[in-house]
């Protein structure tokens, strides 16, 4: 004890005080400018919280990598699926004709989209990596429209802050906020490699959010919703990864 | 320790997902690895041969795995600013310049190597080879394995791709994160058996005190 000088006790104690004052403000800052995931209530929800406001702050704007069509993986893997439920055998053997896209939650004009409407938004294309969380990736062309276009169309209420995204499949859905949701690579996926998205690769319609993980990106979509909140879907956590056990964000 | 300890036993379940390596951009189980780690995976899609799937640790693996590097990273950054301000690297981890040269390692391999005692500048400072590994440690390794497993985050590399494209691609930079953390274990490894062989808690009460008692002292 000796050895500790006054000097050294003050400062030691002005900068924890400092440190916790500036701890305060910035959870009240992160709340504010929705830099909190929703699955932040866990031993991991500092962690968590971390990334996600840090990377926001960095990434807001910013482009996932796209490829030279030369870099487009031969061998794409086309993760397993759980065998497909009634509903989505029905559609695949009517051909996806009667495929509705919902549009509803805080919105002008909620809406019921068949493929060929979501044929008349403006397509783009873009080669970009899918990336697993188990370390493995590939390289492919996708065909769709932005999914702000669609939110545009629609009319998103300025409150929304985040939009859910509900598989055919039951139990698989995720959300993502609005830089996500808005962000110009966020593709409704129609088409893959200059052919239609096949059903293994989440054919008719997938939403690919290139930014963050594989999981994130949903296959088979019938639903989407724009909330403010995520507290009543599910468990509050966000998706339906956290309540498997995985993180919410996946930008990583 | 406890934030490495926990990285490395959480980067060794996450590598169980995929027990395969390769370079370049991409890699999958449809394509050739650089090589592989002879053990069953923990996901059925991975052709491991071995017929036998481990149990998926993977989502908790992976929250504890980031939120383990936040801690070190944000202490790291603390001893690296206070190491600089107190001119502890400069002072005790640079070695002065007489030592800097291949015969002082050599010569301080010998005496580990004939288990000669410290000498009495030894057990109060570090030796050369001492002072290499930690510097090594400390400004290679550490930003190293930071660098390539910030890599790997797509968000990331969206605003900063070069992060990504000057390591050869998402694919080397995860094989070279597995490489550096296996570096970094190697140090750790040697490091604690040093520790141990020089006799444990005496060491380890030095490390957190700053005192060293000697013999010399206690009488």
């Amino acid at each position: 004890m000796s050895n500790i000088s006054r000097r050294k006790l003050i400062t030691t104690g002005l900068v924890a005080t400092a440190g916790v004052a500036g701890l305060a403000t910035a959870s009240r800052l992160a709340l504010n400018y929705g830099l909190i995931p929703p699955d932040s209530g866990s031993l991991y929800g500092p962690g968590e919280t971390l990334t996600y406001a840090a990377q926001r702050l960095l990434t807001r704007h910013s482009l996932a990598r796209e490829f030279p069509r030369s870099m487009i993986s031969k061998v794409p893997f086309a993760n397993e699926t759980a065998p497909p439920n009634e509903a989505f055998k029905h559609h695949q053997a009517a051909g996806f004709s009667d495929w509705r896209l919902t549009v509803d939650g805080m919105v002008a004009t909620p809406a019921s989209l068949s493929l060929s409407d979501l044929r008349t938004f403006p397509v783009n294309n873009q080669i970009t990596e899918v990336v697993c969380e188990e370390g493995w990736s590939y390289i492919a062309e996708w065909i769709g429209t932005p999914l702000v276009n669609v939110l545009n169309a629609i009319g998103v209420l300025p409150q929304a802050r985040y939009i859910v995204y509900f598989s055919i499949e039951p139990d698989w859905w995720e959300s993502i906020d609005m830089a996500d949701a808005l962000h110009p690579q966020t593709f409704l996926t129609l088409g893959m490699n200059d052919g239609d998205l096949p059903v293994s690769f989440g054919g008719p319609l997938r939403l690919r959010v290139p930014r963050q993980l594989g999981y994130k990106s949903v296959k088979y979509i019938t639903r989407i919703t724009a909330t403010d909140s995520l507290k009543h879907f599910g468990k509050g956590l966000g998706s339906a990864s956290p309540e498997a056990g995985y993180a919410w964000y996946a930008g990583i | 320790m406890i934030s490495f300890l926990a990285l490395l036993t959480t980067g060794v379940e996450i590598v169980i997902s995929h027990p395969r390596f390769y370079w370049g951009e991409t890699g999958n189980s449809g394509t050739a690895p650089l090589f592989k780690i002879p053990i069953p995976s923990s996901r059925d899609t991975v052709p491991t041969g071995y017929n036998y799937v481990m149990p998926d640790q993977n989502g908790w693996s992976r929250y504890l795995h980031f939120e383990a590097a936040w801690v070190l990273v944000l202490t790291g950054f603390v001893y690296v600013v206070a190491g600089l301000c107190t001119a502890h690297f400069r002072r005790n981890l640079l070695p002065p310049p007489a030592e800097r040269k291949w015969r002082a390692l050599l010569e301080v391999f010998k005496n580990y190597l004939r288990r000669a005692p410290p000498n009495a500048a030894e057990s109060h400072s570090y030796n050369v080879v001492q002072r290499t590994a930690y510097l090594s440690v400390i400004f290679v390794l550490f930003p190293l394995v930071i660098w390539t497993g910030l890599a790997l985050s797509p968000a990331f590399d969206s605003a900063v791709p070069a992060a990504v494209n000057l390591l050869g691609g998402r694919q080397s930079a995860r094989t070279l994160h597995f490489f550096i953390s296996g570096f970094l274990v190697a140090f750790l490894v040697v490091h604690i058996t040093m520790i141990v062989l020089a006799g444990f808690w005496q060491r380890v009460t030095a490390m957190i005190t700053g005192r060293v008692a000697t013999h010399l002292e206690r009488t």
